[in-house]
């Protein structure tokens, strides 16, 4: 059995959400897809660790959610589309999760979006 | 017969909804964003088109990842909007155009692309943002629309030259339709973003403005492009830029513009617009 490796992987600082991160993410991705529902969001607030053992979540997986850790969750399979239904538990939106995957404080990130409409590049 | 009116390109960006649930178009921030679709409301205003379709990608609203559609098409009486878990206000469901549906499932997989048949399909805000960009004001939404979702989630993704041939063959299905109806065709998503990894918040100016270009003049340029090509010029969420030439491919060539917007940042995303007349 081996993982075929792509053109994309190349790129620095980025998952490309393909089949393997797909099959290792499965119970997260699946655990977050529950968020749509504002009842399985309470009950995740109300337990969060009985929450992640019903959905099977790998140790790994575990301790990154406790963190609120979202880089390493996408490191762990998390897709971010899926990731920011568990961010919004925690009222985070997608740039408090950019700037926290990005290591830097979200003032600075969004300083940082609004400048690349200046430079050429971002 | 129908009738390609014209062809729209914008982002759906989720916040972009909030700030209109809001009522924020006015402030700063949002003024430059919001500016840039007065033309296009005015001109859909103008040509008033009976039907939309919308080609989007689903978030995880109406899929999972336990069943990825490549390419599907709705054909159903209406297309509900549910809570997906992003903390947008639920909208009032869009109706559908069963008759049309099928026609172009019929003409689609006829020229070979096996798509998948949806007779329930709900609509994220992938759908719902152009939606009520386009028409904020509307009570009832004043057209009747087909949801074209594409995979741009779960890789490996729909190539460039995919989607365009995706879009020409929806082209000539909707030309081919009996009645006599105005039909837009929306492309959805982008333009350059990146969501994820250390990487966040990567925007790509100088490529979006060659992309928005290209698009108009020769958009068989933008087809060698890879998904490898566009997740490292256009970030990973950027691959949705897809949607766009599948939209560009159901317009004729040469085509004219009637309106074009480029503005950064919205959220983390480089927003564009672009009205394309045959």
């Amino acid at each position: 059995m081996a993982w075929i490796q792509h053109d994309y992987d190349k790129v620095p600082g980025t998952y490309v959400f393909n089949g393997r991160r797909s099959v290792m993410g499965y119970p997260l991705n699946r655990m977050c897809m529950s968020f749509n529902h504002a009842e399985n969001r309470e009950a995740f607030r109300r337990d969060e660790e009985a929450y992640c053992e019903q959905y099977g979540l790998t140790p790994e997986q575990r301790e990154a959610v406790r963190h609120r850790d979202v880089l390493r969750l996408v490191q762990l399979g998390g897709n971010i589309y899926y990731l920011a239904k568990f961010a919004g538990i925690f009222g985070l939106n997608v740039q408090d999760v950019g700037a926290q995957q990005r290591g830097m404080r979200v003032e600075d990130f969004k300083a940082m979006l609004e400048k690349s409409g200046d430079a050429p590049h971002g | 017969m129908a009738k390609i009116i014209g062809g729209v390109t914008t982002s759906h960006i989720p916040a972009i909804g909030a700030a209109i649930a809001k009522g924020v178009q006015q402030t700063p921030y949002w003024k430059p964003f919001f500016d840039g679709y007065a033309p296009v409301r005015a001109w859909l205003d103008e040509v008033k088109p009976d039907v939309a379709v919308v080609i989007y990608n689903d978030h995880g609203l109406s899929f999972f990842l336990d069943q990825i559609p490549t390419f599907a098409v709705g054909a159903a009486e209406e297309y509900p909007n549910e809570d997906s878990g992003w903390g947008l206000e639920v909208l009032p469901p869009v109706h559908g155009d069963i008759e049309l549906s099928w026609h172009l499932i019929e003409s689609l997989v006829a020229a070979e692309f096996d798509i998948t048949i949806c007779q329930q399909m709900k609509v994220d805000h992938g759908f719902m943002v152009p939606m009520m960009t386009m028409w904020p004001e509307a009570t009832t939404w004043p057209v009747r629309a087909v949801p074209i979702a594409v995979n741009t989630v779960q890789h490996p993704v729909p190539s460039a030259a995919r989607c365009y041939k995706l879009g020409k063959a929806l082209g000539r299905a909707i030309e081919s339709y009996p009645e006599d109806l105005k039909v837009v065709v929306f492309g959805t998503g982008g333009m350059s973003h990146q969501l994820q990894g250390e990487r966040a918040g990567f925007i790509n100016k100088t490529f979006d403005t060659m992309f928005m270009q290209s698009l108009v003049d020769d958009p068989e340029a933008l087809t060698r492009l890879s998904n490898a090509d566009l997740v490292e010029q256009a970030g990973s969420e950027g691959i949705e830029l897809i949607m766009w030439l599948a939209m560009r491919g159901a317009m004729t060539h040469p085509v004219s513009v009637v309106h074009r917007h480029y503005h950064i940042p919205v959220s983390n995303t480089a927003a564009g617009v672009l009205v394309l007349q045959n």
